[in-house]
């Protein structure tokens, strides 16, 4: 049978009875072994939570970091108030400079993509050129009112590569000529289009990049814009455009 | 400017002196040292927004700890547990469980720290926090009803439940243990 205190003894340890309770229940205890021995391991439970109860403790630099939040704010010289200010409107200024340049890398990056897929897409199709010539004066008239703009193909007899042939492409929803050239087994594929504010927005220094094994090559001449881009090495890429360079002066 | 700063500074020293407490407290609740930060993170900036609100003359440790459990709640692991779990439900005052001389209360002469940390931390949420209030943080019924925000009838039920819940955990730890030991045997 259960004892009629017992249903107390929780709130007798917590120290939540009535005083009168209380001290009557020190009296029960002394007389009623079952209680006692309940009492005796609620209490010891109840210590050894409280010891295990306490087990996680804050890192000093999370500690830190809280106190730093709930500082209040001290009087500091005006320079020295300042100062925050200061480094704040610097660190943006760095910030936009940052985003710009990242901008403009992530643009040039996402062209030189977009070019490298319509190399691909050629390469793989059955007809990769429309005009289907390795002579330059055959290639170039091919484009006359196709597009808006003419340009210079390179004298490449003796050298290591050869012209394939060309054909009209779109890039950003605007014409261009795409010519496909030869060295060794390699592809390269030539694009020209007219500089536009977009494309003028690239790189404006010639620049290099290889990615997915893909080098390409990019610069503006002439009030157009030239990209290269092929599997075959970066050197090989750079001297196609040296080529192409020269003629476009000449 | 010059309130808003005794303001902070007054907050700043109530406040700081509960801060290993509160961790200590959120991390039960949340069972991981990341989720236990940015929990303390959130209620002390929190407190510190809402310090105005606080009615000097009550209990400044219930207020931090109400703020604390109630960012948890809202928090993703507070929902889950939430859902799982009824932690703002009423009990029945009157529904003590009935304490008894159970061969379990003799087992808890021995239970170790071990065996009482695996329990706790399987108790559910809304058990787990009563008891620690009680026994852990000694706070009383009333600090544990303002900070949980439920009557102190409930408060007692549930303080008992969990207790109740806490040594048949171990009285089974005991018994799968013995079991195991008298299997090896």
């Amino acid at each position: 049978m259960t004892c009629p205190w017992s249903a107390k003894l929780d709130r007798y340890l917590d120290s939540e009875l009535p005083d009168a309770e209380q001290t009557e229940m020190e009296a029960h205890l002394r007389g009623c072994p079952t209680c006692a021995a309940d009492a005796l391991s609620r209490l010891q439970l109840k210590r050894v939570t409280q010891a295990v109860g306490r087990r996680f403790s804050p890192s000093p630099e999370f500690r830190l970091k809280i106190e730093q939040s709930v500082s209040a704010p001290k009087r500091r010289p005006w320079m020295v108030r300042w100062t925050p200010a200061f480094a704040a409107a610097a660190s943006l200024v760095l910030v936009l400079i940052s985003v710009g340049v990242w901008l403009q890398h992530s643009r040039s990056e996402q062209a030189m993509d977009e070019l490298a897929d319509l190399h691909v897409s050629t390469l793989a199709s059955v007809n990769p050129v429309d005009v289907v010539s390795t002579d330059r004066h055959t290639v170039k008239p091919w484009f006359q009112g196709k597009l808006p703009f003419s340009f210079n193909l390179p004298e490449l007899q003796g050298s290591q590569f050869k012209l394939l042939g060309g054909r009209l492409t779109y890039f950003q929803q605007n014409p261009g000529a795409q010519l496909l050239f030869e060295v060794g087994k390699h592809r390269i594929s030539v694009f020209i289009f007219q500089n536009r504010a977009e494309l003028s927005r690239l790189n404006s220094e010639s620049s290099l990049s290889r990615k997915l094994a893909f080098s390409s090559e990019t610069w503006a001449e002439g009030g157009l814009r030239y990209f290269i881009v092929g599997d075959a090495s970066p050197s090989e890429i750079h001297g196609l455009s040296e080529f192409l360079r020269s003629a476009a002066r000449s | 400017m010059t309130d808003r700063r005794a303001n902070a500074e007054s907050f700043e020293t109530l406040a700081m002196p509960l801060f290993a407490s509160l961790y200590n407290f959120a991390h039960w609740l949340t069972q991981n040292r990341e989720e236990a930060e940015d929990l303390v993170q959130e209620t002390y900036l929190k407190a510190l927004k809402g310090f105005a609100s606080f009615q000097p003359g009550t209990d400044f440790r219930a207020w931090m700890y109400r703020i604390l459990r109630n960012t948890f709640l809202t928090s993703r692991t507070g929902l889950s547990v939430k859902m799982s779990e009824p932690l703002d439900l009423e009990e029945d005052p009157a529904a003590l469980p009935v304490t008894s001389d159970t061969p379990e209360s003799v087992l808890l002469a021995r239970a170790d720290q071990q065996a009482v940390q695996d329990a706790l931390e399987r108790l559910p949420v809304h058990f787990r926090e009563v008891i620690l209030l009680c026994d852990m943080e000694e706070m009383s019924y009333q600090q544990i009803a303002e900070t949980i925000g439920i009557p102190i009838g409930t408060v007692m039920s549930r303080l008992s439940r969990a207790r109740k819940s806490l040594r048949e955990l171990l009285a089974a730890q005991a018994r799968g243990g013995s079991e195991a030991r008298g299997a090896s045997k």
